[in-house]
C-alpha cells in the first residue's frame, strides 16, 4: 500500500523557500539555548568545582546558572513569541 | 515512619477529589464526539491550554520526587527541575508549531501525515503505550506514599483511589475534563507552593542539636524499633536539622531568598545516611557543609568521582531530560486542543512561564524540607507535604490534596494518550476497524479502564523507588523512540516511512533493555548486585538518542527509492 510518489511541485517550490523566517528564528534561538545548556552541562561534568565559586551575591554558580537557565528558557519564549510573523 | 490520620486532612481531600469528579460529570456531555473525546473540540484557549500545559507536566515527579530528592540530597534534585524545564525550549522552538498542523489526535497522526504508513501507526501506538506506562508508574507509587500519612491507608489502597478516579474523570469527558482538571491543578500548585516558600523564607533558618542513629529491624516482614512494631508511640524521630548557622547565630528571623541561599551555604546541616544490612536497616546522622549541599554531586556521587562512566551516566541524564519533554505522547496530544499553531506557540510560552516559577519554588521547598527538622528518614517523596505540617496541619492537608490532583492531572494526561493510541491508532487506523465517531468513543474509554487498571498494578509493583528517578526513565524512552522520528520528518525531506518505522523500534528497543540490563534495574528490581549488570552505566540516552537518528538516516538512505513522502510535503509544512 505504501508505493513511492514524489512530492508535489508546488510543495517542492515551498521548501525551496525552505525554512520560514518563524521556524528560523525557533533555531536561532534554540541554538542560543542549547550552547547555555551545553555549559552548564560542561562545567557540571568536567568543572564542577567551578560550581562552588561564588561570583554575584554570595550564592554559588551552580544556583546562579540553573536559575538563568530558567529564566532564559522564559526570556527566549517571550523573545520567540514577540517575534513571530502571523501565519499565512 | 507511622503518620497519624488527620480528620480535617480527610475531609479537605475528599473535597478535592470530590470537587473534580463532580467537574468531570458536569463536562461530560460536552464530550460525545471523537474530536470532543480526544481533542476537546480544539477550542480550548490558549490561556487555558498553556496552565493545562504545567497541570499535565507538573507530576508527582516534579512535586513529590524533586522536593525529596534536594531535601535528602541537595542540589541535585535541582538539576532534574533544570533538564525538565529546558525540555520545553525544544518543544517550543522545534516541535509545537508543525505537531499542531500536522496532527488530528495522536503523536501517531503527525508522524503519518504524509506518508500512510501502517509500520508508522502501530510503532508510534506502541512507543506512545511505552512511554506512557513507564510515566504512568512514578505517580501511581506518588499516589501510593501520600495516602498512607493523609488518610492512614496502605499504598495500595492509595494506588487504587487514583487508579479509579482517574478512570472516572477519563471515561466520562476525556480531554474536555482532562483538561480543566490540569488546569485548576496546575493553579492550585502554583498557588500554594508560592505561598510555602513565603512560610519558609518568614520562618527563616534554626539551629538544633545533633540527633542519634535510628535503627529499623524488620521481623516477619514488619518494620520495628525499639523491639516493637512502629504506630503512633513507638515511632521515628523526623529529621533535617541546621546543626550551625554563620556566625555562631542559633536563629535568622526572617530570610530574602538570596539571603536564604547564602545562609545556607555557610551553615552545616544534618543529613542522612541509610545503611540496609539484612534485615537492619540504619539512618545515620552526617553532618555536611552547606556548600556542598548546593553544589551538585550529593546524589550524582559520580560527578565527583571524576570516571568517566560516572561522568556520562550524568551527561546522559541532561541530555534525555531535554530531548523528552518534546516526545512525550501526553504533552504532544494536548496541542490539539488548541484551534491553530500561534495558539499552540502562546500556550506553550504560558506553559514555560508557570513550569519554570513553578522549578524557582522547587528548591526553595527541597531546602526548606532539608531544615524542616520533620522530614521522613525512609521516604523522600513525602517530604513536601511533611514540610507543610511542619507549619500547620490545614497547610498539609491542603498540600497533600494538591499533591493527589496533581497525580490526578497527569495520570488523566497519561491514560488519554494511552488510550488514543490504542483506539484511535491501533484499532482505528492499523487494523483498520471500521468504527462510527460514537465507537471511536466507546473504544477509547474502554482502553482508558484498561490502561489504568494496567497502572494500579505497576504502582504497586514499583512503590520502593523515588519516583523522579522513574520518570528519568520514560523520558529516556521517549526521547530515544520518538524525537529523531520527530525532528527528521521535520528538517530532512530525505526522511522515508521506513526509516521513520526503524529508528522508533530501534530507539524504544534499544533504550528500554538498556535500563532493563543496568545497575539501577539490577539493584532495584532484581535484587542483586549493581555491579553484576551488563551495561556500563544507567542512563541510556547519550547512546540510544544518537544510533535513533543513525538508524533513520541510514535506513531512509537504503529505501530512499520506495519509501519517499507522498500527499502534502511535511518539511514545507512545518518551515511555514
Amino acid at each position: 500500500m505504501d508505493t513511492s510518489s514524489s512530492p508535489a511541485p508546488d510543495l517542492r517550490a515551498a521548501h525551496d523557500a525552505h525554512i520560514s523566517p518563524n521556524s528560523r528564528l525557533g533555531l536561532a534561538l534554540f541554538a542560543v539555548y542549547l550552547a547555555l545548556y551545553l555549559g552548564f552541562m560542561g562545567i557540571a561534568a568536567f568543572k564542577y568545582e567551578l560550581f562552588a565559586s561564588t561570583p554575584f551575591g554570595g550564592v554559588n554558580l551552580a544556583i546562579l546558572y540553573g536559575m538563568a537557565l530558567i529564566v532564559a528558557a522564559l526570556v527566549l519564549a517571550l523573545i520567540y513569541m514577540m517575534l513571530c510573523k502571523p501565519e499565512r | 515512619m507511622h503518620h497519624p490520620t488527620s480528620l480535617l486532612a480527610i475531609a479537605i481531600f475528599s473535597f478535592f477529589v470530590g470537587a473534580v469528579l463532580f467537574l468531570s460529570f458536569y463536562l461530560g456531555s460536552k464530550a460525545k464526539s471523537a474530536k470532543g473525546y480526544y481533542a476537546a473540540h480544539g477550542q480550548v484557549g490558549w490561556f487555558v491550554n498553556g496552565i493545562a500545559f504545567a497541570g499535565d507536566y507538573l507530576s508527582a515527579a516534579s512535586f513529590l520526587g524533586i522536593c525529596g530528592m534536594i531535601a535528602f540530597y541537595g542540589y541535585d534534585g535541582f538539576l532534574y527541575s533544570i533538564g525538565y524545564l529546558a525540555g520545553w525550549v525544544v518543544a517550543l522552538f522545534v516541535i509545537a508549531e508543525p505537531i499542531k498542523r500536522l496532527g488530528k489526535f495522536t503523536f501517531a497522526d503527525a508522524l503519518d501525515a504524509q506518508f500512510h504508513s501502517r509500520g508508522i501507526k502501530i510503532t508510534a501506538a506502541i512507543s506512545t503505550l511505552v512511554v506512557s506506562i513507564f510515566y504512568l508508574i512514578p505517580q501511581m507509587v506518588g499516589a501510593g506514599a501520600l495516602i498512607q500519612p493523609l488518610l492512614g491507608l496502605r499504598h495500595e489502597w492509595g494506588v487504587i483511589i487514583v487508579g479509579v478516579a482517574v478512570i472516572i474523570i477519563v471515561v466520562t469527558a476525556g480531554m474536555v475534563s482532562t483538561t480543566w482538571v490540569q488546569f485548576i491543578k496546575g493553579s492550585l500548585l502554583v498557588f500554594f507552593c508560592t505561598i510555602l516558600v513565603i512560610m519558609i523564607l518568614s520562618r527563616g533558618l534554626h539551629t538544633s542539636p545533633p540527633s542519634k542513629p535510628q535503627v529499623v529491624i524488620k521481623v516477619d516482614g514488619k518494620n520495628q524499633i525499639n523491639g516493637q512494631p512502629i504506630d503512633e508511640k513507638n515511632n521515628l524521630t523526623p529529621v533535617g536539622h541546621v546543626l550551625e548557622l554563620p556566625g555562631g547565630k542559633t536563629e535568622t528571623g526572617p530570610l530574602g531568598p538570596v539571603e536564604y541561599l547564602r545562609t545556607l551555604q555557610n551553615s552545616k546541616i544534618e543529613t542522612y545516611k541509610k545503611e540496609v544490612k539484612g534485615d537492619v536497616t540504619t539512618y545515620t546522622p552526617v553532618a555536611q557543609k552547606g556548600a556542598d549541599l548546593l553544589t551538585p554531586g550529593g546524589y550524582f556521587k559520580d560527578i565527583k568521582a571524576g570516571t568517566w562512566k560516572g561522568k556520562l551516566n550524568f551527561l546522559s541524564l541532561m541530555l534525555a531530560l531535554f530531548c523528552g519533554t518534546a516526545a512525550l505522547p501526553h504533552i504532544l496530544i494536548r496541542y490539539y486542543t488548541v484551534k491553530d499553531a500561534a495558539s499552540a506557540r502562546k500556550s506553550t510560552v504560558v506553559g514555560i512561564a508557570a513550569i519554570g516559577f513553578f522549578y524557582v519554588l522547587t528548591l526553595f521547598l527541597g531546602l526548606g524540607a532539608m531544615t524542616s527538622g520533620n522530614l521522613d528518614p525512609t521516604d523522600s517523596n513525602m517530604s513536601a507535604p511533611l514540610l507543610a505540617k511542619s507549619f500547620n496541619p490545614i497547610l498539609f492537608a491542603i498540600i497533600s490534596a494538591i499533591a493527589f490532583t496533581t497525580v490526578l492531572g497527569t495520570v488523566s494526561g497519561l491514560i488519554m494518550a494511552a488510550s488514543g493510541a490504542v483506539a484511535h491508532d491501533i484499532m482505528g487506523s492499523f487494523m483498520k476497524m471500521e468504527m462510527d465517531d460514537h465507537a471511536k468513543v466507546r473504544a477509547g474509554k474502554i482502553a482508558s479502564v484498561v490502561v489504568g487498571i494496567i497502572a494500579i498494578g505497576l504502582g504497586m509493583a514499583f512503590k520502593a523507588f523515588n519516583v523522579t528517578f522513574l520518570v528519568g526513565w520514560a523520558f529516556n524512552i521517549a526521547a530515544s523512540a520518538n524525537l529523531p522520528a520527530l525532528v527528521m520528518l521535520l528538517f530532512w525531506r530525505g526522511t522515508t516511512r521506513q526509516g521513520i518505522t526503524a529508528s522508533i523500534t530501534v530507539g524504544l528497543l534499544s533504550s528500554l533493555a538498556w535500563i532493563m540490563l543496568s545497575g539501577d534495574a539490577y539493584l532495584n528490581l532484581y535484587g542483586k548486585p549493581a555491579a553484576d549488570a551488563p551495561m556500563p552505566f544507567n542512563q541510556p540516552g547519550i547512546v540510544t538518542i544518537p544510533l535513533g537518528f543513525l538508524v533513520l538516516i541510514v535506513v531512509s538512505v537504503m529505501t530512499h527509492s520506495t519509501g519517499r513522502r507522498r500527499g502534502h510535503d511535511v518539511v514545507a509544512v512545518a518551515a511555514r
